[in-house]
């Protein structure tokens, strides 16, 4: 009685069910935000990089590898306390949306690289033969192949990055993990904390499950 | 026939790879509606030659001329437009393994001959019918055999209407019940009045369709003449002891 006491008190349900669900509804407006622009930015940048332009490819890297090697957290720091100092001010859920968006947008420009490499030449000459240029192999033939090989990390690195977003509750974003954790200190029970447990299992587990349906959409033999 | 015009010409054609001279002067004429076949061993240059011929591949030196137009002249960023006279078809098919077959036939004929799309698909059909494969229209590429890939690839090339067709090794890859089903489409074109430069293995093809056989090594042509000519009555050392080597059996 006293675990249920603790972890699903009906009071603190009812008075906070509210409050979660507006939370909700910002983790997931921002997820699907940071997926959408973290993926087409990286998409844009892999397609840069074919080119081969040796001044952009290394600016690039130099990117996909710095939002890669640092710890999201520590980059949404700087920016939220950072950038004030310097006369940028930036609302706090603002923030949250550009560093994940350019740190998904790092790891799906390496994705879509790879893809992009795995491309054989043979495709390549079969439409430049048939008179495509080098832009439309690359938008027709190239980048739909690097996009099926990319799903599955993809997939993987989304749902990893949008889960990030709970990080929000350190710079005040109302998302779930904030909104329950201050609903825990002021009721001081800790069933705001499972309320956003299921409230993350409400959003992610669908997406998990549609995840696991585009995989296999996008799946061809070769 | 000796009144028509050369569809395809090759005048000195030279190209080298770093320090290896891989062609050394190619002279080489094909008449339109003609089917001239290359052979020759591995490694005597025969797929570079093709490759320059739509300038996959840069020639070192020399001319090439397509309907009497130097392609060899032609600037890089001009070079689609010259690419969609010269059909191609490679030993390994490369069919767009995400497309449908008909999208595969479909999609130079919209992006870079910029037809309107209904018409596209239409000759699409056509051409597919052509070589016996309408009914396949909408598979994918990883459904059909080596030799149905082959010759969706050939309407491909042949969507854009061009006005040469090069062969690369057309059956190499495939199994040898499948080779019979891409030569016939082959023959097909060719009584139909298709330029064709077809670098083959398939020496009783060479027999049966070609107008003219080239013999290349080492980066010259060393003997061309009639099928009768090169099979019945081979002059050079190199091409007896090449005919000598195929028809034992080794490749
Ligand atoms: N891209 C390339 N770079 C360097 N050498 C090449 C290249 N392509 C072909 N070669 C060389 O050129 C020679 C002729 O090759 P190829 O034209 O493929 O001959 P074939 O088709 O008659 O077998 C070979 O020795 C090959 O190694
Ligand atoms: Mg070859």
């Amino acid at each position: 009685m006293r675990f249920l006491e603790t972890f699903f008190n009906g009071t603190v349900i009812a008075k906070y069910t509210p409050d979660i669900i507006v939370a909700m509804g910002i983790t997931l407006a921002l997820s699907v935000a940071i997926i959408i622009s973290g993926i087409v930015f990286g998409a844009v940048l892999a397609g840069l990089r074919s080119f081969q332009v040796r001044p952009l490819t290394l600016l690039i890297v130099l990117f996909a590898d710095l939002m890669r090697a640092l710890p999201p957290l520590v980059v949404i720091l700087i920016l939220f306390f950072g950038l004030p100092s310097v006369g940028l001010l930036m609302p706090d859920w603002l923030v949250l949306y550009l560093v994940l968006s350019l740190v998904l947008a790092a790891f799906a420009e390496e994705i879509f690289w790879a893809g992009l490499t795995a491309v054989t030449r043979g495709q390549w000459e079969a439409g430049r033969a048939t008179g495509l240029s080098f832009t439309q192999v690359l938008t027709n033939i190239a980048f739909p192949q690097a996009w099926r090989m990319g799903i599955p990390p993809l997939v993987n690195r989304a749902l990893a990055i949008t889960k990030m977003t709970a990080l929000g509750s350190v710079i005040g974003v109302k998302e779930i993990l904030s909104v329950a954790s201050s609903a825990q200190s002021f009721s001081g029970s800790a069933t705001p904390l499972t309320m956003a447990a299921v409230a993350y299992m409400l959003i992610f587990i669908p997406a998990v499950i549609a995840s696991r349906w585009i995989e296999r959409r996008f799946h061809y033999k070769t | 026939m000796n009144a028509r015009r050369y569809m395809l010409e090759v005048r000195g054609l030279g190209k080298t790879f770093g320090e290896t001279e891989v062609l050394k002067a190619i002279d080489l004429n094909v008449s339109e509606g003609e089917l001239v076949f290359i052979i020759g061993p591995s490694g005597s240059g025969k797929s570079t030659m093709l490759r320059c011929c739509n300038r996959l591949e840069e020639p070192t030196s020399g001319a090439i001329l397509i309907d009497n137009a130097r392609i060899t002249d032609i600037p890089r960023r001009d070079l689609d437009r010259m690419r969609l006279n010269v059909g191609m078809v490679f030993q390994g098919f490369h069919l767009y393994p995400h497309m449908s077959v008909i999208k595969n036939v479909i999609l130079a004929q919209i992006k870079a001959l910029k037809r309107p799309a209904d018409e596209a698909r239409q000759r699409g059909m056509e051409l597919l019918d052509q070589v016996g494969l309408g009914h396949k229209a909408d598979a994918m590429p990883s459904e059909l055999s080596g030799g149905q890939q082959q010759r969706v690839a050939i309407a491909r090339a042949l969507a854009l209407d061009p006005k040469v067709m090069l062969f690369d090794e057309p059956t190499s890859a495939l199994d040898p019940e499948l080779v019979g089903s891409v030569l016939k489409v082959m023959k097909d074109l060719r009584d139909k009045g298709m330029t064709m430069l077809v670098v083959s293995h398939e020496m009783a093809f060479a027999r049966e369709a070609a107008d003219r056989v080239v013999f290349m090594d080492g980066g010259y042509v060393v003997e061309a003449g009639t099928p009768d000519e090169i099979f019945g009555n081979p002059k050079s050392d190199r091409l007896k002891s090449f005919l000598s080597r195929v028809s034992g059996g080794a490749h």
